[in-house]
């Protein structure tokens, strides 16, 4: 890591702009201004308020079920022979996933602002039943749109945010996934923006969504700190985490970003290998450019068109990604890799066996890249995984890669 | 003075309102474009709006997005586009040519190289529909000094304050988005625009464009009433999705609308 970065400023970001550095902003068209210039404000009124904060912290304890555990994962350890692997277990939360941690935010959000409708953009699935979920709960109407590729492998999801009460869309344009779902998200809120609150599920889009994203996740790395120093009597050497959008990754490595000696792997979808061109990995091989109202690194042709891309797992099968990973990346301070489609389902595989523990498949890139990365460290380092997801959702795509029809 | 005000400059003095028409470069083949522009202009267009295709037109409605689709399959890229407006400006040097698109193919392109090309081109007016003014303060000044307007939206969402803003940063004409929604989809209400436009002209006097909405010879003179200039855009490209098998039709065809629409507003 580069030591000429001023580590708090870089914590401190975004700018009252919604930039960090040359990333982030607000790209998008004159009618949604109102509407985020409005939630900025709501935003950053409620979150300095102690009755908001109170209520939020309620729901996190009771209804999520935290803190999450850190469990050692002294098994899959010693299997691996190297530096001690910890789980953040963001998989027991209620919905089984960390994306539950935005959504209440945000739904607490859409109450206080009075609008009676939420939508949300979802891939995996996970998202969309973290808001079907709130909305349920708040009685709010929802409605999710998601691509039409992953209504098909994620047909579990779908039906349990039906049974919740939420209207699935299946996007049938462009590449018919999650960049598909988000730009219908838009379209749709563009046109009931007077009634809509538009529940963003990871910390990218137009400011304030990557900022407020990242504050509602940051309790995983707050708590994860606070976890390691209590278990290992020190900071871990290490954090890794997957990177499709980025909110599991940013909620982990934000509060640990002043503290330089731990290091941040950020784990992107190497889908068939990045070299094959066939991956959702663009701070690996991408380049900024603007998308869905956002500056940051794209998957991009040399005509500004956006690339289909692949990934076994739908949550990470994304063209862009979070603006604050773009600066992290940039300035050095985080550190992007990335685990192929193989490489995740072995690591899907080990944890379940070793540990008895079923990752997403999402969370299973930070798995197998921190299996990696302990090979290369001493039995006395610590690295903490966060385990973003529980694989529930994935039975039925784990057994068609084993030619079994269930 | 830009090509844009001195459209306008002219329309106003003989009592009419501009006749601003979209289509999308490209869209259904790279082949049918230039001449379609000329069409158009032969039937009564005053500034036409080329769209410039892109993957994620999220600010659109289905018609569009077809549209950038079809334009796609060949490949219609930015430089493309330019292409064709240096082709268009061998036979015709009076009539603007205002770019409109989304701004990732400008930022991978760089502002600086578009904009040596866009002026080279011949286009008068550029209009980004994912770069408010907040975020365009070096792409302004890059097409400025290339004499290319930047093109502005207002919603009706948008707010005096903001009103007051936009107006300052925008150049050429102000495009007003009747409707909260995507292209191609409500009705407009004109009283509803016509409100809001009073209200945009206490802070401009740069002409105002109004487009979203407007279907057919009917709506384009009510809006005619109160406006600068009138923009169509979804019922020209429906009418080429549907003759995507008759290309021969599509100038003509896409004509015989705007002479429709032209002669309603002069009535």
């Amino acid at each position: 890591m580069p030591t000429n970065i001023d580590l708090k400023a870089l914590s401190q970001l975004p700018d009252s702009k919604g930039h960090f550095g040359p990333y982030g902003g607000r790209f998008v068209s004159e009618t949604l201004m109102a509407a985020l210039k409005q939630l900025e404000e709501t935003y950053e009124k409620l979150w300095r308020d102690p009755a908001f904060q109170e209520e939020f912290d309620r729901d996190l304890a009771h209804y999520v079920g935290r803190p999450s555990p850190l469990y050692h994962a002294k098994h899959l350890s010693d299997h691996v022979g190297g530096a001690q692997i910890y789980l953040k277990r963001e998989d027991l939360n209620h919905t089984g996933a960390h994306k539950i941690n935005n959504t209440i935010g945000q739904a607490l959000l859409a109450k206080f602002t009075g609008k009676p409708r939420v939508i949300a953009e979802t891939g995996a699935g996970q998202h969309g039943v973290a808001s079907a979920t709130v909305a349920a709960r708040l009685g709010l109407e929802c409605q999710v749109y998601m691509g039409a590729e992953d209504v098909q492998r994620q047909a579990l999801n779908v039906y349990r945010m039906k049974l919740l009460g939420a209207e699935v869309i299946s996007v049938e344009s462009g590449t018919r996934t999650l960049k598909d779902a988000m730009n219908e998200a838009m379209r749709d809120w563009v046109t009931n923006v007077d009634n809509t609150f538009y529940i963003i599920g990871t910390a990218a889009g137009p400011h304030p969504y990557p900022k407020l994203v990242r504050d509602f996740q940051c309790v995983i790395g707050r708590e994860a700190r606070q976890q390691c120093m209590d278990q290992t009597g020190r900071l871990p050497d290490a954090l890794v985490a997957c990177v499709g959008g980025g909110s599991n990754a940013i909620g982990l490595f934000h509060p640990f970003i002043e503290d330089a000696d731990v290091k941040m792997y950020g784990v992107e979808a190497g889908g068939y290998g990045v070299e094959t061109g066939q991956h959702a990995a663009p701070l690996s091989a991408g380049s900024p450019g603007v998308l869905h109202g956002n500056r940051t690194y794209l998957m991009s042709d040399e005509g500004g068109q956006i690339i289909g891309t692949h990934s076994v797992s739908a949550g990470l099968d994304y063209p862009g990604v979070g603006p604050e990973h773009a600066y992290l990346k940039d300035t050095g301070r985080a550190e992007y890799v990335d685990a192929t489609d193989d490489e995740a389902m072995d690591a899907f595989r080990a944890l379940t066996r070793i540990e008895g523990i079923m990752p997403a498949i999402e969370s299973s890139h930070a798995v197998a890249y921190a299996m990696k990365l302990a090979k290369e460290m001493d039995k006395d380092q610590t690295i903490v995984v966060n385990l973003s997801g529980r694989g529930d959702k994935d039975i039925h795509t784990v057994a068609q890669i084993d030619g079994i029809n269930i | 003075m830009s090509r844009i005000s001195t459209s306008f400059e002219k329309l106003k003095k003989e009592g009419r309102s501009a006749l601003i028409p979209y289509v999308t470069a490209g869209d259904p083949a790279p082949s049918v474009t230039v001449g379609l522009l000329h069409a158009m202009v032969a039937a009564g267009a005053d500034v036409i709006e080329l769209g410039v295709p892109f993957s994620d037109p999220m600010a659109d409605g289905p018609v569009i997005q077809l549209a950038c689709e079809r334009a796609l399959l060949h490949n219609t890229r930015l430089l493309d586009v330019l292409a064709m407006v240096a082709e268009f400006r061998q036979k015709d040097s009076d009539t603007p040519i205002v770019l409109m698109g989304y701004l990732n193919p400008i930022e991978i392109l760089g502002y600086q190289r578009f904009a040596e090309e866009a002026q080279k081109a011949g286009v008068d007016g550029v209009l980004t529909v994912d770069l408010p003014p907040e975020e365009s303060e070096e792409f302004n000044q890059i097409m400025q000094a290339h004499d290319i307007d930047t093109i502005y939206l207002l919603a009706p969402t948008t707010e005096e304050e903001r009103i007051k803003y936009v107006c300052e940063n925008g150049s050429g004409y102000l495009y007003y988005v009747s409707v909260k929604g995507v292209t191609g989809s409500a009705s407009l209400d004109v009283q509803e625009v016509a409100d809001k436009l009073d209200l945009i002209r206490k802070y401009t006097t740069i002409p105002l464009g109004v487009g979203f909405g407007i279907k057919d010879a009917e709506s384009a003179k009510a809006v005619s009433a109160v406006a600068d200039g009138v923009i169509v855009g979804s019922v020209l490209v429906n009418k080429i999705a549907a003759l995507v098998k008759d290309q021969a039709q599509i100038a003509p065809q896409v004509a015989a609308i705007i002479k429709d629409m032209r002669n309603a507003m002069d009535s």
